[in-house]
């Protein structure tokens, strides 16, 4: 089964109309246990990763996300997802899950045209190929709303770029099962359900 | 490089699509749903649902609408009117909309964007303004004053003001609509756009006047919009979408064309 994991960031539900869609039945949970047990788990999320992080860890879904990781199970994280799984976030100087090696920064620009968060469409540069990006082109844009970027101290974590300014920042990961997007495959349109709907039949392998 | 977004706006009284003139005239001209659809499918960017419906009763009728179009579109969309509370706020989101426009209610009480944008956070949280022009004066410094109940009430705040503070207290976007401007289709007010969009650094999505590509052209480049909203031009099938994007990019401006 998939399960979304709800903790209380940013809207489950569009999460898992985008993938009733593309033909995924998705439940939406927050308990650990159903977590561990799920065949693959969409880690979503908007909003702050400080009260994000505190409720992972009040309800024990940053141990059951960990655990879920070791397993080999597809794993996708969106945009808060994304940046949780790096080890520290400079949004209120906090420990974030470690599953990829990196921190998250926050956007600056001396420019003020630039505005913060970055939020529409953008375009993303593939830099390395995965299976879950097979139905994605170079150049095709998706919707982003952050402040924070990760950079991955691995460069082989890196898969996809994005250029925001004159910051060119990572926008789409990946280690092993884990595979996560800065932007919001669900609110982007068809490439967007086609990520989703790759990332339904994916097995965890990250070689194509 | 990020690309300037082209939002539709939907008003909608009573689950079907109006459209007003100055705001007031309002006249029917089909069914939401079907419009959002097809504008999706023609490569929108983003969607606004205002709820015109003045009474309480008909409010089920705007989420049974947005639960509908949620089913029919994957790209962000918002909807505003008549929230008054974090709970109509999450009402809305729960039955699909992705962001929650504040407008008449956050004038009143301020508090009510800090509120959202700490429930939903401030990425979800828009603050529309409607502004109208007025004499630069001591009370109204930047020549321009936030009126509300669909423009009926002036409520001698400085628009420019209002657009600081409600960055200030945490809203995510400003919608910026220019009262003298709506419906006319004769241009947006840019001074007004580019004032308060070089102000705040919070995107801006600019409101009230579109007519022709020309104009959006114009409030993108001149006004420093983030964001254009459309409606007359589209809803009575005049231009589309994918029209008015291609004219944009063929003149330079940074535009989603693969759909």
């Amino acid at each position: 089964m998939l399960i979304i994991i709800d903790y209380d960031a940013g809207n489950v539900r569009s999460v898992q109309r985008a993938c009733q869609h593309v033909g995924l039945q998705a439940e939406i949970s927050s308990d650990p246990e159903l977590v561990l047990a799920a065949d693959r788990l969409i880690f979503p999320g908007v909003g702050s990763a400080i009260s994000a992080m505190d409720r992972l860890r009040a309800e024990g879904l940053d141990e059951a996300i960990i655990s879920f990781y070791k397993s080999g199970k597809p794993l996708l994280g969106i945009c808060l997802g994304l940046e949780i799984a790096m080890e520290f976030t400079e949004e209120g100087e906090k420990d974030c899950l470690g599953i990829l090696p990196g921190v998250c920064k926050r956007f600056e620009f001396s420019d003020r045209v630039l505005k913060v968060p970055h939020i529409g469409w953008n375009e993303l540069k593939l830099v390395a190929r995965h299976p879950v990006l097979a139905n994605v082109s170079d150049g095709d844009e998706f919707y982003f709303v952050h402040s924070y970027y990760a950079k991955p101290i691995h460069e082989e974590h890196i898969l996809g770029m994005t250029d925001y300014g004159d910051i060119t920042f990572c926008s789409v990961m990946g280690s092993n099962n884990f595979f996560a997007t800065q932007f919001h495959p669900e609110k982007s349109g068809k490439p967007g359900l086609s990520l989703l709907a790759t990332f339904a039949t994916w097995d965890g392998q990250p070689e194509c | 490089m990020l690309s300037k977004r082209i939002i539709a706006c939907l008003d909608v009284r009573d689950g079907k699509l109006a459209k007003s003139v100055k705001f007031v005239n309002t006249r029917d001209i089909g069914d939401p749903v079907a419009k959002a659809a097809e504008y999706y499918r023609d490569g929108l960017d983003e969607l606004v649902f205002y709820d015109i419906t003045a009474s309480s009763e008909a409010r089920n009728i705007i989420l049974d609408v947005v639960a509908r179009v949620a089913e029919q579109i994957y790209i962000p969309f918002s909807v505003g009117g008549g929230i008054r509370s974090v709970e109509d706020a999450h009402q809305l989101l729960w039955s699909g909309a992705e962001k929650i426009n504040v407008n008449t209610a956050a004038v009143q009480r301020p508090a009510l964007i800090t509120e959202c944008a700490h429930s939903l956070g401030s990425q979800n949280t828009v603050l529309s303004m409607d502004i109208r022009r007025v004499d630069e004066s001591r009370d109204f410094p930047s020549g321009y004053e936030v009126v509300i109940n669909g423009g009926r009430t002036p409520m001698k705040i400085d628009a420019l003001q209002w657009a600081l503070q409600g960055e200030a207290l945490g809203a995510g976007e400003l919608v910026v609509n220019s009262i003298d401007a709506d419906g006319t289709r004769d241009g947006y007010e840019i001074r007004l756009t580019r004032m308060i969009a070089e102000a705040v650094s919070i995107p801006v999505i600019a409101s009230g006047g579109a007519g022709h590509p020309e104009h959006l052209l114009e409030v993108l480049t001149e006004g420093r919009a983030d964001a254009a909203l459309i409606a007359s031009m589209v809803h009575f099938g005049e231009y589309k979408v994918s029209e008015i994007k291609q004219w944009l990019n063929d003149r330079g401006v940074k535009v989603r064309l693969r759909y």
